[in-house]
């Protein structure tokens, strides 16, 4: 098992550093999928996680100058490691002025994501920064709970409002209830309510569009005002809008009545998929 | 005693007198004949720090009235440093700053004279006490090594300013390692990432150790002086001697700034090395800490020889139980807290070290060897202080 890659273009690493804060704000530890093609930062859908399941992906090829891998065998060429989202975060973090940046697979008495940085330096010596990053890896035996999840038949799509504008609202509900109401509709309406014994809140979104529906039979059943509604934890919808620092290129909000919301991003040319279950 | 600080000089006080607050809660100050000094000693007396202002860096200095005794008072640091809590402030408002302290008023004034005629006085209470002088000499010490305060600001970037200890010591190629120090814990399943940061020898202004030494000291408090030093744009230079043939107990390592109007001088217990479970800087590993550089980004081809996971996957194959749980096979470290009395490259000199039981106070394994008695001269105690280690059982 072996992963080796380069990163020498400073937008790229900017870029890539900008991804690992945004998993580091979604989850506290979670799985790197290191394939050939692609990276992919997996949450599965576990209690400790409280149901919420994330799947980041993005080509190697557009990040890396340099990209090597091999994984366990030839018929299962992957490579699935544990880590703590935010050591990832933090060292990439360190290579601001970096002239270049490797990242390696490696055992120091412990398996390893070995980070290492070479800085630009105004005298004429450089300057090596390592970060040596513990990874469990992960057996074969359990990569069948880490793979790309199915996209559901939502009951209602639509596109989402500015993130930070949500965010804000959503923060400031979190102080009344835990108890937060997503409703929207294919009229492009979506509504935030929290209900208590003493006051409710609702703040409505209009006109937000909605994507063009996967089938025309689809669209036609469903009468556009009627609203499809899941009920969730307010915590774990904060925790995902407090992760997205930019705003996305394309952010789409799926709803599937009572059971589940998925959200569906594109950050520029990586994409995220983040599920929050229905309250039971 | 009467001094006047004036100018820019008054924010140096105060920044240094940050610095100070890093270390310990009471400030010691005494007007000597070379100028007033300012002490603080920690708490577990493992980190001491002293600031002497030289006469020239007041307006005007007078150490004591003719006749009378100089006064040395403790004051809170907390209460010293409200006066100089805002730097920014200082620096945009206060034009003078005058520190007098008379026998017969129980209190230090420190008068702070600011623009648009506005003047604050602050009285502050003091007990009078002891000198406050720890043991120690840079001269004794066989390594040192100076750098700008900035190239020293630059190497501790990487690191969290929550971390508290580094290991500090010279690698292949004569290169500058600073890397984070975590206790291990045996029980530990989550372990600590590990930074590491490699400078070349031509960013010092002076290095002078082999290859091999090393020190771990708290980082915590190395930056209370290095802030200091990066604000007034000094170089600091490092006095240590690691643990070894020299020396076989951890002696403490001294960290200086110095110009012709002020010097400061941190002193900090260092980590004996029996306790550094992993791969410390003197040890073979050595070599692979610091890989010959590449200058250009041709790919140097990665022996991944040494990268050795394959091994290890295979052993995880075979621990992993019929659940399925996420079998880590345990990794051979250290035994526990006691160190095991290896055959090391000191060995031969070893004598009865002291291991560090686990009955003993709080993680800090620093221990406080160049505290004799305040008012005791010259020698260091032959061992560690009998509160913080037991006698080791039939080692050695």
């Amino acid at each position: 098992m072996k992963f080796r890659a380069k990163i020498v273009d400073a937008a790229c690493l900017n870029h890539f550093t900008r991804v690992s804060t945004m998993i580091a704000k979604l989850a506290k530890t979670c799985t790197l999928r290191i394939s050939p093609e692609k990276l992919n930062f997996v949450l599965s859908d576990r209690v400790a996680s409280g149901g919420v399941s994330m799947w980041c992906e993005l080509e190697q090829e557009n990040f890396f100058s340099e990209f090597q891998m091999e994984g366990i065998s030839a018929e299962n060429n992957a490579i699935y490691l544990d880590l703590t989202a935010e050591n990832l975060s933090r060292a990439l973090k360190t290579a601001q002025n970096a002239r270049a940046l490797k990242i390696k697979l490696t055992n120091k008495h412990f398996p390893c994501l070995t980070v290492s940085i070479e800085l630009l330096s105004v005298s004429s010596s450089s300057r090596v920064v390592t970060h040596d990053i513990p990874v469990k890896v992960i057996p074969r035996k359990l990569w069948k709970d880490l793979q790309e999840p199915t996209i559901p038949d939502s009951d209602v799509s639509i596109y989402l409002p500015v993130l930070k504008t949500m965010k804000s609202i959503v923060e400031k509900m979190k102080n009344i209830s835990n108890h937060l109401i997503m409703e929207a509709n294919l009229s492009g309406e979506l509504n935030l309510k929290i209900e208590t014994e003493l006051v409710c809140i609702t703040t409505h979104f209009k006109d937000l569009g909605n994507p063009p529906p996967a089938s025309e039979d689809a669209s036609q059943e469903r009468p556009p005002e009627q609203m499809a509604e899941v009920h969730v934890d307010i915590r774990k919808l904060l925790q995902f809008l407090a992760g997205q620092q930019v705003n996305p290129t394309r952010a789409v909000c799926n709803l599937v009545s009572n059971k589940i919301v998925h959200f569906d991003l594109l950050h520029e040319d990586v994409s995220l998929q983040y599920f929050i279950p229905a309250l039971s | 005693m009467k001094c006047l600080v004036t100018g820019g000089n008054v924010k140096v006080l105060g920044k240094a007198v940050h610095s100070l607050s890093r270390i310990g809660d009471e400030l010691y100050l005494e007007p000597l004949e070379d100028g007033l000094s300012l002490r603080t000693v920690n708490s577990s007396r493992s980190a001491y720090a002293c600031f002497l202002f030289a006469p020239l860096f007041f307006q005007q200095y007078q150490a004591a009235t003719s006749g009378q005794e100089a006064l040395r008072c403790k004051i809170l640091m907390k209460s010293f440093l409200a006066v100089f809590r805002s730097l920014a402030t200082v620096e945009k408002t206060v034009e003078k700053c005058c520190i007098s302290l008379n026998g017969r008023s129980s209190c230090l004034v420190v008068q702070l004279h600011c623009k648009y005629g506005v003047r604050k006085t602050h009285n502050l209470s003091f007990q009078d006490c002891e000198s406050l002088q720890a043991v120690f000499d840079p001269a004794l010490c066989p390594h040192v090594l100076r750098a700008p305060a900035r190239v020293l600001g630059e190497a501790v970037l990487p690191f969290p300013p929550a971390l508290a200890e580094v290991t500090l010591g010279i690698g292949c190629g004569r290169r500058v390692i600073l890397r984070s120090y975590q206790e291990e814990e045996a029980d530990s399943t989550v372990k600590a990432m590990v930074t590491e940061m490699s400078i070349g020898e031509e960013d010092f202004q002076q290095l002078q150790a082999q290859e091999g030494v090393a020190i771990t000291f708290c980082l915590k408090e190395f930056r209370g002086l290095l802030s200091f030093a990066e604000s007034a744009n000094l170089s600091l230079s490092v006095h240590f001697d690691a643990p070894g043939r020299t020396c076989h107990l951890p002696r403490p390592a001294i960290f200086a700034v110095k110009d012709s109007l002020l010097d400061g001088h941190f002193v900090l217990a260092t980590l004996s090395e029996s306790d550094l479970h992993s791969p410390a800087l003197c040890s073979p590993e050595l070599h692979r800490l610091a890989p010959p550089l590449q200058a250009h980004s041709t790919p140097h081809l990665d022996d991944f020889a040494s990268d050795d996971i394959d091994s290890y996957m295979i052993a995880m194959e075979t621990t992993a139980d019929s659940e399925g749980s996420r079998a880590v096979p345990s990794i051979p470290l250290s035994p526990g807290l006691r160190p095991p009395c290896s055959p090391g490259p000191f060995s031969e000199d070893h004598e009865a070290e002291p291991s560090t039981e686990p009955g003993t106070p709080p993680p800090k394994k620093f221990r406080s060897l160049f505290f004799g008695s305040i008012l005791a001269p010259v020698h260091s105690p032959p061992g560690p202080s009998p509160v913080l280690a037991e006698d080791s059982e039939g080692e050695g």
